[in-house]
C-alpha cells in the first residue's frame, strides 16, 4: 500500500557517511577498569544517590532514584564496588561537573534480583512507574523520560504513534544497525508501548538509504502479525529524524512550539527507546547499556553495545583512533557537542562519538558579512527567517529575536550548514536564548528579593507593634492590679473594665489591621508587563476590594469604580 | 571554540558573484556582436574604479582588503554599472559614477550587505540626473565601430549628436508625443508603423533585443543555479507585461505592445539580475512578488510618462526604500502556525 507522504520545508542533504560503520555487526565492549555513572542522565530532577562509597552492588542494581516523577532512575551496568559518589566532569562542551557514582567492576558481571512486572495484569500508572524505575529514557538524544511520554491525550486514546527510525544525522548508525539486528525485540517494545498509548495505528519512519533496517523491520511486522503498523521509507534529507519534522513527514501534523504532540493525536519514540521498553517490561532489565556508533577519524567505524558510564576513550581505542584526533564529538556532525576530555563517560544520550580532527572539521572560513540571500531561510525547516534573527541577534535587539520565533528555532544546524557567508547562525541563536533566559531568571531573582524584603519590613513592623501592644496589656493589667488593690471592692468592675476592653480592641484592630497590610503587600504583582488600559483596570477592581475589605467605611457608589 | 555544526557546505560569496558574473557573459556576447567591443572596454574601466574605490575604503575603514576584494562583489556592481550606462559614455562617467557606487551607496552604508540601495541603480540615477545628455546617447548597432567608440570613451572628438541616437525606447515615446500633436508630420501613425525603422526589430530595438535574450538565458540558468528564485524575474515581467498590456488592449495605436516592453531597455537586466540583489531587494517569498511587481509598474510608468530614457532604476531605488516594510510585513507564518 503507498501511503502518502508529506514534506517538510528546507532542510540539507550533507554527505551521510554511513556507510563504513555498517558493515560489521554490533560488537561488545570488554569491561573497563571504573565506570563513571552520572545520577542525572535525563530531562528533569536529579535523582539522589542510593549508595555509598564501599557498597557492593550487583548488575541492574538502582543506585540513582528518580527525584519526582519528572526524572528517571540510574543503575549500576555491572557488578563491583562503589568506590566513589562524587562530582565528575560530565560529557558536555562546558567541562561542568555533576554528582556521579564511580564503580570498579568484579568482572563477574553478576546480575542481582530483578525487579519483575507483570505487563497483562499492572495498571498504565503501574506500568509508567515501573519504567521510571527501570531509568527508560529517550535514546534519540533528547533523554526526556519515556515514562511521561506514554500517557494517552485527553482524549485517551492516540491516532499514531509514530516511531523513528530516520536517523538523519551523518555517520550516525546505530539505529540503523538496531533495527537491523534487533527488530523483532524492538517491535515488541513498540507493541507495548500502543498498548499503553492505546494507539490506532503505528508507523515506523526510517529514511531510505537504510533499506536494509527497512526490509528487517518489516519483516519483523509480518513474522510478528500485527495489523495498522507500518514501517515507511522516508526521503533522506536532513532533520528528518526531528520529532516534529517526521510527525509532518508522516502524517502532515505540525506540532507548535510548546504544544504537546499528542494534543494533535500523535506521540513519538525513537527505535532504540522501544527496544529498551521491551528489555524492561519482558525481562526486567533496567536501561543499562545503549548502541553507540564509533565513527569519524578512526580506523574502522562501527557500532559497539556500550555499558552506561564506560569512559569514551575506552571503547574509541577499539575502534582505532588515529593520531590527529584532536576531539570527541558526542552526536553528529550537525548538532553533536565537543567532549570536554576524551575519557567522559559514555551516557544515556550517547548515540555516537564522532571522533574528530583538524582535517576531518576543519574550522570554517573567515566569516563575511550577511548578504541577505536568503539560504538560511530556504533551508530552514522549522520555516524561520535565521537572517533576520541573525541581525537582531547581533544588535541584542532579543525582543525582535522573540517576534521572528527565536525559539521555535531547534538548532538544527541547516542555516550554519548553507550560508554563503560562514556566519555561525545557530551560536547566534543559542547566545540569544541564553541571553533572554538569565535575564529573566535575573528578573524572577530580583522579584523575589524585593517580596522578601518587604515581607521582612512587614515582619519587623508587625513585631514591633505587637511589642508595643503587650507592654501596653500589661501595663495595663499593673494599672488594673494596683488600682483594684488600692480602689474599694465594690468599684473594681465598673473601673476595670471598660480599661481592659480597650486594650482588648486595640488589639484586636492593630491584628486587622496586619491583615489588611499584609493582603494588599504580599499579593504578587506580575503586572509591570500590562498595557497601561489593562493596569487602569487592575487598581480599579483593586479599589473595589479593599472598600470591600473595610465594612466601618461606606462601599463607594458603583460609578467611582 | 567551534560549535555545531562542524560541516559546512562549500558554498562562499565569492562563488555566488562569480555565478553571477558568468550568468552576465551571455549578454555580453550579444553585446559586443551586436554593439562593437567599446562595452569591453567599459566593463573593464568599470572594474578597475571599483577595485580602486573599494580598496581605498577598506584601507580606510580597517577592513582586511584580501577577503573583501576577493569576493567579486565590486565587479558585479562594476559590470551592472557598464552594462546599463551608454557603451560610448566618456571614460570619466563611468569612473565617477562606480565610484559613487561603491564608496559613497555601499561603503559608506558599512559595506557588503549593509547598503540599502542598489549600487549600481544610484550611481545610475545621480549620473542620469547629473549628466543627462551624456547618459542618454546611444549607438545604434553596427553604427560606430571600435575605434570611434574608443575615441569617444577616451574623449576623443565628441560630435555625438551627430552620430548617435536616442534608445528604442526613447525613440517610440518620442515619436508617440510627436504622433499625437497635429502639427507633426507623424501625426495619426499608429505605435506599429512608427517601430517601422531600421531602429526597431521584432520584438524590441535592434540588436538589444538579442542581448534582453542573453540575459534571459543568464538569468534562467542563476535560477537553475538556485542562485536566485523565480519569484522576482517572473513577478517582474509578470506585472510589466500585465500593465503594458492593459494599456497597449485599450489603445494600441499609443502604446507599445508589452512584449516591446519586455525586450527593450534593461527590463532583463532588471529583472534577472538587478532586482534581485539580495542585498537591497526584498526577501521573503511574498515580499519578492510585491516588490518586484511594484518596481515594474514604476518602470512602466516611467518609461511611458516620464523623461527618462528608461524607468528600471529609479523603480528599483524606490522599491529599496519599501524594502524593509515589505520584509516585515510578508513574514511567511512558521512551522506549526501555518493555516492549512
Amino acid at each position: 500500500m503507498l501511503r502518502k507522504l508529506f514534506k517538510f520545508h528546507g532542510g540539507v542533504k550533507p554527505q551521510t557517511n554511513k556507510e563504513r560503520s555498517t558493515t560489521a555487526p554490533i560488537a561488545p565492549v570488554p569491561l573497563p577498569d571504573r565506570l563513571v555513572i552520572p545520577l542525572h542522565q535525563s530531562v528533569g530532577g536529579h535523582p539522589r544517590p542510593l549508595v555509598q562509597p564501599g557498597d557492593r552492588v550487583f548488575k541492574g542494581q538502582r543506585i540513582g532514584a528518580a527525584d519526582g516523577n519528572l526524572s528517571s532512575a540510574v543503575h549500576a551496568s555491572t557488578s563491583g564496588i562503589v568506590r566513589d559518589v562524587l562530582p565528575a566532569v560530565m560529557p558536555h562542551t562546558s567541562g561542568l561537573t555533576t554528582l556521579s557514582v564511580v564503580i570498579e567492576p568484579d568482572g563477574e558481571d553478576r546480575w542481582g534480583e530483578l525487579e519483575r512486572i507483570n505487563v497483562r495484569a499492572a495498571t498504565p500508572d503501574e506500568l509508567r512507574d515501573y519504567l521510571r524505575d527501570a531509568g527508560v529514557v529517550g535514546l534519540g538524544g533528547a533523554v526526556f523520560p519515556s515514562h511521561l511520554k506514554l500517557k494517552p491525550g485527553k482524549e485517551g486514546r492516540l491516532d499514531t504513534l509514530v516511531i523513528n527510525g530516520a536517523e538523519c544525522e551523518p555517520f550516525i548508525t546505530c539505529d540503523d544497525m538496531l533495527m537491523r539486528e534487533r527488530a523483532a525485540d524492538m517491535l515488541k517494545g513498540i507493541s507495548a508501548m500502543r498498548h499503553m498509548l492505546q494507539a490506532r495505528e503505528v508507523l515506523i519512519g526510517i529514511e531510505d538509504n537504510k533499506p536494509e533496517a527497512l526490509a528487517a523491520v518489516q519483516a519483523a511486522i509480518t513474522a510478528s502479525g500485527e495489523q495498522g503498523i507500518e514501517a515507511l521509507s522516508i526521503p533522506t534529507r536532513y532533520p528528518a529524524g526531528g520529532a516534529k519534522q517526521l510527525i509532518r513527514v508522516l502524517t502532515g501534523i505540525e506540532v507548535p512550539h510548546g504544544r504537546r504532540s499528542t494534543d494533535f493525536g500523535v506521540q513519538c519514540f525513537n527505535v532504540g527507546t522501544a527496544y529498551s521498553i521491551h528489555d524492561a517490561l519482558e525481562h526486567g532489565r533496567p536501561l543499562l547499556s545503549r548502541v553507540v556508533t564509533v565513527a569519524g577519524n578512526v580506523d574502522t567505524p562501527r557500532n559497539y553495545d556500550v555499558l552506561i558510564g564506560t569512559p569514551m576513550d575506552h571503547v574509541v581505542r577499539l575502534a582505532g583512533a588515529h593520531p590527529d584526533t584532536d576531539r570527541y564529538i558526542m552526536g553528529g556532525p550537525m548538532m553533536g557537542v565537543r567532549m570536554p576530555a576524551f575519557d567522559v563517560p559514555v551516557v544515556k544520550a550517547t548515540n555516537c562519538i564522532l571522533v574528530g580532527s583538524p582535517a576531518l572539521f576543519p574550522p570554517p572560513p573567515p566569516e563575511m558579512p550577511c548578504i541577505r540571500c536568503g539560504e538560511c531561510a530556504k533551508a530552514c525547516p522549522a520555516d524561520l527567517a535565521p537572517f533576520e534573527m541573525y541581525w537582531f541577534s547581533r544588535a541584542k535587539n532579543f525582543g525582535k529575536t522573540q517576534e521572528y520565533h527565536l525559539f521555535d528555532c531547534i538548532e538544527c544546524g541547516c542555516c550554519s550548514f548553507v550560508c554563503p557567508s560562514h556566519i555561525p547562525l545557530v551560536d547566534y541563536f543559542r547566545f540569544s536564548k541564553s541571553e533572554i533566559w538569565a535575564r529573566e531568571r535575573e528578573k524572577e531573582a530580583a522579584d523575589t528579593a524585593r517580596e522578601r524584603f518587604e515581607f521582612k519590613n512587614l515582619r519587623q513592623e508587625r513585631e514591633k507593634q505587637e511589642k508595643a501592644e503587650k507592654l501596653a496589656a500589661k501595663a495595663a493589667a499593673t494599672r488594673e492590679k494596683v488600682a483594684g488593690e488600692a480602689a474599694p471592692p465594690g468599684a473594681t468592675p465598673t473601673a476595670a473594665k471598660p480599661t481592659g476592653g480597650d486594650a482588648k480592641r486595640a488589639l484586636i484592630e492593630a491584628a486587622m489591621e496586619k491583615a489588611r497590610q499584609q493582603k494588599a503587600q504580599i499579593a504578587p504583582k506580575n503586572t509591570d508587563a500590562s498595557t497601561p488600559g489593562v493596569q487602569a483596570e487592575m487598581a480599579a477592581i483593586d479599589a473595589r476590594r479593599a472598600a470591600l475589605e473595610q465594612p466601618t467605611e461606606p462601599p463607594p457608589p458603583a460609578g467611582q469604580a | 571554540m567551534i560549535n555545531s555544526p562542524y560541516i559546512r557546505k562549500p558554498a562562499s560569496v565569492q562563488s555566488v558573484m562569480l555565478q553571477v558574473l558568468l550568468a552576465l557573459v551571455p549578454g555580453i556576447v550579444a553585446y559586443v556582436w551586436f554593439f562593437g567591443a567599446g562595452i569591453l572596454v567599459q566593463l573593464a574601466i568599470a572594474s578597475a574604479a571599483a577595485l580602486a574605490g573599494e580598496a581605498a575604503m577598506l584601507a580606510i575603514r580597517g577592513k582586511p582588503k584580501a577577503l573583501f576584494l576577493t569576493d567579486l562583489s565590486a565587479i558585479v556592481t562594476a559590470w551592472l554599472i557598464a552594462l546599463t550606462f551608454p557603451p560610448i559614455a566618456p571614460w570619466w562617467l563611468t569612473v565617477t559614477g562606480t565610484l559613487l557606487a561603491v564608496v559613497i551607496v555601499k561603503q559608506l552604508y558599512g559595506g557588503l550587505g549593509q547598503n540599502p540601495f542598489n549600487p549600481a541603480m544610484a550611481a545610475f540615477c545621480l549620473m542620469i540626473v547629473a549628466y543627462p545628455a551624456l547618459m542618454s546617447q546611444w549607438p545604434a548597432a553596427g553604427q560606430l565601430d571600435f575605434k570611434t567608440q574608443l575615441d569617444l570613451i577616451f574623449g576623443g572628438a565628441r560630435q555625438v549628436d551627430a552620430i548617435t541616437g536616442a534608445t528604442p525606447l526613447d525613440a517610440l515615446r518620442t515619436a508617440l508625443r510627436s504622433a499625437a500633436s497635429p502639427e507633426s508630420e507623424l501625426h495619426g501613425l499608429r505605435a506599429s508603423q512608427l517601430m517601422d525603422g531600421p531602429a526597431f526589430g521584432a520584438l524590441g530595438g535592434t540588436g538589444g533585443e538579442w542581448v534582453a535574450l542573453g540575459y534571459l538565458l543568464g538569468g534562467l540558468w542563476l535560477i537553475q543555479r538556485r542562485i536566485i528564485t523565480w519569484h522576482i524575474p517572473a513577478a517582474f515581467c509578470g506585472a510589466l507585461f500585465v500593465t503594458a498590456g492593459l494599456l497597449w488592449g485599450l489603445r494600441p495605436e499609443g502604446f507599445a505592445s508589452p512584449l516591446f516592453h519586455l525586450a527593450s531597455g534593461g527590463a532583463m537586466l532588471g529583472a534577472f539580475f538587478i532586482l534581485t540583489d539580495p542585498v537591497s531587494g526584498a526577501t521573503t517569498a511574498r515580499g519578492k512578488l510585491l516588490f518586484a511587481a511594484g518596481a515594474a509598474v514604476l518602470t512602466y510608468v516611467i518609461r511611458v510618462f516620464g523623461a527618462y530614457p528608461d524607468g528600471i532604476a529609479f523603480a528599483t531605488l524606490l522599491m529599496n526604500i519599501l524594502v524593509p516594510i515589505i520584509d516585515m510585513k510578508t513574514q511567511a507564518p512558521v512551522f506549526g502556525h501555518k493555516k492549512d
